[in-house]
């Protein structure tokens, strides 16, 4: 079973190809929020960047919230995912202790499948797609 | 998302009021600087001056912005307070992707405010605040107060300010995009500054569906691979631009000491390798270019004691190296990122600021002025003088700084040394590579290297023929108007053909403009030129400094006459386009 981590977040560069990708290749969207994976400055540019994202809770505490199923536990953490459940009441976002989940204005929720399609995309290698015994540290 | 109509926002800063419209035009003028010449047809006036509340300052993305790599930039335009005439810069950093997702082509500002404010744009908000308590604050401690005055979408905004030069009339101030970028050239941050306008916030919040189909997303992960997996685009993601000082060094066509010469061997401790070695701290990107050209150097000062230290971020290029180093004498990394903080801080274009001070240095050398103008003694290779001197320089000081922050051409017309103001339409860039470059940047249309490619023209090419110099020029600028309308990195202009551009239009629901790519790029430029000539634009008045004929380059001395008449010609094609401007399409009106 194998995670997004993002273990060199030091060498970002702030260019927002993860999410973009993301948006486009997942969500068919334009978007650089409407993505699992969303970069922010943490004050200011001159300060580096940082990546907010899906840590993969097990027990999911989203999962847990979500009323409909169309969040349920994916199996050594994170969330499986069926959009055509959701019916929009936001309360996973609210129950996300890390922030990791994306509403837009139309209230649909966006959060990270460990797909690990955005990595091939980030070009300074911040990014890796790992089995999950594999991660030594939880790096952001 | 594709829009065949613009959406402009248009905000009067005297009413505080803003509306959105939308505009036709989209086959025609594209984007970018296609759209910055439609909207100042509409909006600007020919008939008054750059300081009347009513002319617009635009900003401008386009078409494929956001949905294909280094589709990052930003078209700014206004009429310059340098010369009164219609004019461009372009910037990176958040701004395109912001306007972007705020779902907006177009900024169109006209009016002033009655106290200093700033503006702050989303997707669904418009917000002006009042800042009096930020006056003659300088660009980087209003970045940090506005970060936290407009808390919200970190990392998916961006914040243009000016420091004091703006906020004093300086024809050289820039316009600071989220602290590493600019607006550089020709005084866009006079313009804020006159409209009282200290900052502008555009959050881009919003989000699009994606063009349908398998094809975008295809095309997209082709040209992502073309500019991140090959040679391509190797020189920004490594040294970067000052990859460029040491073979131009070598080719005698670097200017040192307000070119008074094009080589030295000083230039070992400043080359790309130098800096990266010693005072690059990290790189960055624009938002949605994966190459990440952007370096930040780093300089520690003292504090408190001996053992104390803190330290300072600046961006660094070719360009302000050039500016800030070579021009000046300073052949120290972290003495020239001292001088390129000076000028950031007060948000002076580095290019301007630099090569008016090395006109003031050489001018003080030959007695014409002295301490009693420039407050501390100009020497060349003197850092601390010019950090203080940047500093005057912005907050327009004295007359003397004043004066020389309209231009250097102006200072020398009161102190004397016109013949050795490295003037051409505008402060030079930093090539001295030959005749071609010197008659292009006089009369191109940002006074830009990047106008046309004649630095790399007069590289390639030996002999003297006018024709051909300028039938290049000419041939030249069309294909770099479209990009600069898409708007693309002009970096990228090697991945982005004629032919790729029109598959990504096609692909993106633009197959209107993809049809008419080079008839559009044509009709561009045609409108962005009939725009300068109605502002006041006469290629006739625009004299080349003689220092610029005592040049000598690995190709020789400069040659008067073969100079002369490349700039007498270019200026003769130019005029084809003094006409008055008839917007070519019956849909442009206000809907």
């Amino acid at each position: 079973m194998k995670q997004l981590t993002t273990p060199r977040m030091d060498q970002c560069t702030g260019c927002h190809s993860c999410s973009l990708a993301c948006a486009r290749l997942i969500h068919k969207k334009l978007s650089w929020n409407c993505a699992g994976i969303r970069i922010e400055s943490s004050g200011g540019l001159s300060s580096g960047f940082r990546a907010i994202r899906c840590l993969a809770c097990d027990p999911a505490p989203c999962a847990e919230a979500c009323p409909t199923t169309a969040y349920s536990q994916r199996k050594r953490g994170g969330v499986i995912v069926r959009k055509n459940l959701c019916i929009r009441c936001g309360a996973c976002v609210a129950a996300c202790p890390v922030d990791a989940i994306y509403e837009n204005t139309q209230k649909e929720v966006f959060v990270c499948i460990h797909c690990g399609r955005c990595v091939d995309f980030c070009p300074q290698d911040c990014l890796a797609y790992e089995d999950i015994d594999d991660i030594e540290e939880v790096l952001l | 998302m594709s829009r065949e109509q613009f959406r402009i926002l248009l905000y009067d800063l005297g009413r505080k009021r803003g509306k959105i419209v939308y505009h036709d035009g989209r086959n025609h003028f594209i984007g970018g600087s296609g759209l910055a010449a439609m909207l100042y047809a509409i909006y600007g006036h020919a008939d008054k001056p750059w300081n009347h509340a009513e002319q617009p300052f635009i900003l401008t993305i386009g078409p494929l912005t956001g949905l294909f790599p280094l589709m990052s930039k930003v078209v700014c335009a206004f009429r310059s307070p340098y010369h009164d005439q219609y004019s461009e810069s372009h910037g990176g950093g958040r701004a395109a992707l912001s306007m972007r997702f705020a779902g907006l082509d177009g900024i169109v500002i006209t009016g002033k405010a009655k106290s200093l404010c700033c503006l702050s744009i989303g997707s669904n908000h418009i917000d002006c605040k009042d800042v009096g308590f930020m006056r003659g604050m300088n660009a980087l401690a209003s970045g940090k107060l506005m970060r936290r005055m407009f808390s919200r979408n970190s990392g998916h905004r961006s914040i243009l300010r000016i420091g004091q030069s703006g906020e004093i009339g300086s024809a050289m101030a820039c316009i600071n995009i989220d602290t590493y970028r600019h607006f550089g050239r020709l005084g866009s941050g006079a313009v804020l500054g006159d409209k009282n306008l200290k900052g502008i916030i555009i959050h881009g919040d919003s989000d699009f569906d994606q063009p349908q189909g398998k094809t975008y997303p295809k095309l997209y992960k082709e040209l992502y691979s073309r500019v991140t997996a090959t040679d391509m685009m190797k020189k920004y993601f490594d040294l970067g631009t000052p990859a460029n000082l040491e073979p131009l060094n070598e080719l005698q066509s670097l200017p040192w000491y307000n070119l008074q010469k094009t080589s030295d061997p000083a230039i070992s401790t400043i080359t790309g390798e130098a800096f990266a070695g010693d005072a690059l701290l990290r790189n960055g990107a624009c938002s949605g270019c994966p190459v990440g050209c952007i370096h930040i150097g780093y300089f520690r000062e003292k504090s408190l004691s001996a053992s104390r230290y803190h330290f300072h971020q600046v961006a660094y290029d070719y360009e302000p190296i050039f500016a800030a180093g070579t021009m000046l004498g300073i052949t120290d990394s972290f003495d020239i990122l001292r001088v390129l903080d000076s000028l950031e801080k007060v948000s002076l274009d580095a290019m301007s600021g630099g090569v008016a001070l090395a006109w003031a240095t050489e001018a003080t050398e030959r007695g014409l002025i002295s301490e009693n103008e420039t407050l501390v003694p100009l020497s060349f290779g003197a850092a601390e003088n010019y950090i203080k001197a940047a500093a005057f320089l912005g907050k327009g000081m004295n007359e003397f700084y004043k004066l020389l922050g309209q231009g250097t051409l102006k200072a020398a017309a009161r102190y004397g040394g016109e013949e050795f103001a490295c003037v051409l339409g505008q402060e030079m860039a930093g090539y001295a590579t030959g005749e071609l470059y010197f008659a292009s940047q006089s009369l191109g249309f940002r006074h830009s290297h990047l106008d046309t490619g004649a630095y790399s023209w007069d590289q390639k090419n030996q002999d003297k023929d006018v024709d051909k110099g300028v039938t290049f020029l000419i041939g030249d600028e069309p294909g770099r108007v479209l990009l600069t309308s898409m708007v693309a990195c002009l970096f990228a202009r090697s991945v982005y053909t004629n032919e790729v551009l029109a598959e990504c239009l096609e692909t993106t629901g633009f197959p209107g403009i993809a049809s008419t790519l080079e008839k559009a790029g044509e009709e561009i430029r045609k409108l962005r030129w009939q725009t300068r000539f109605a502002t006041g634009f006469n290629p006739d008045e625009i004299s080349i400094p003689k220092r610029f004929y005592k040049v000598k380059t690995w190709k020789g001395q400069i040659d008067k006459g073969f100079l002369n008449n490349l700039k007498t010609e270019y200026g003769k094609k130019l005029r084809r386009f003094d006409e008055p401007i008839k917007l070519d399409i019956t849909d442009s009106k206000e809907k």
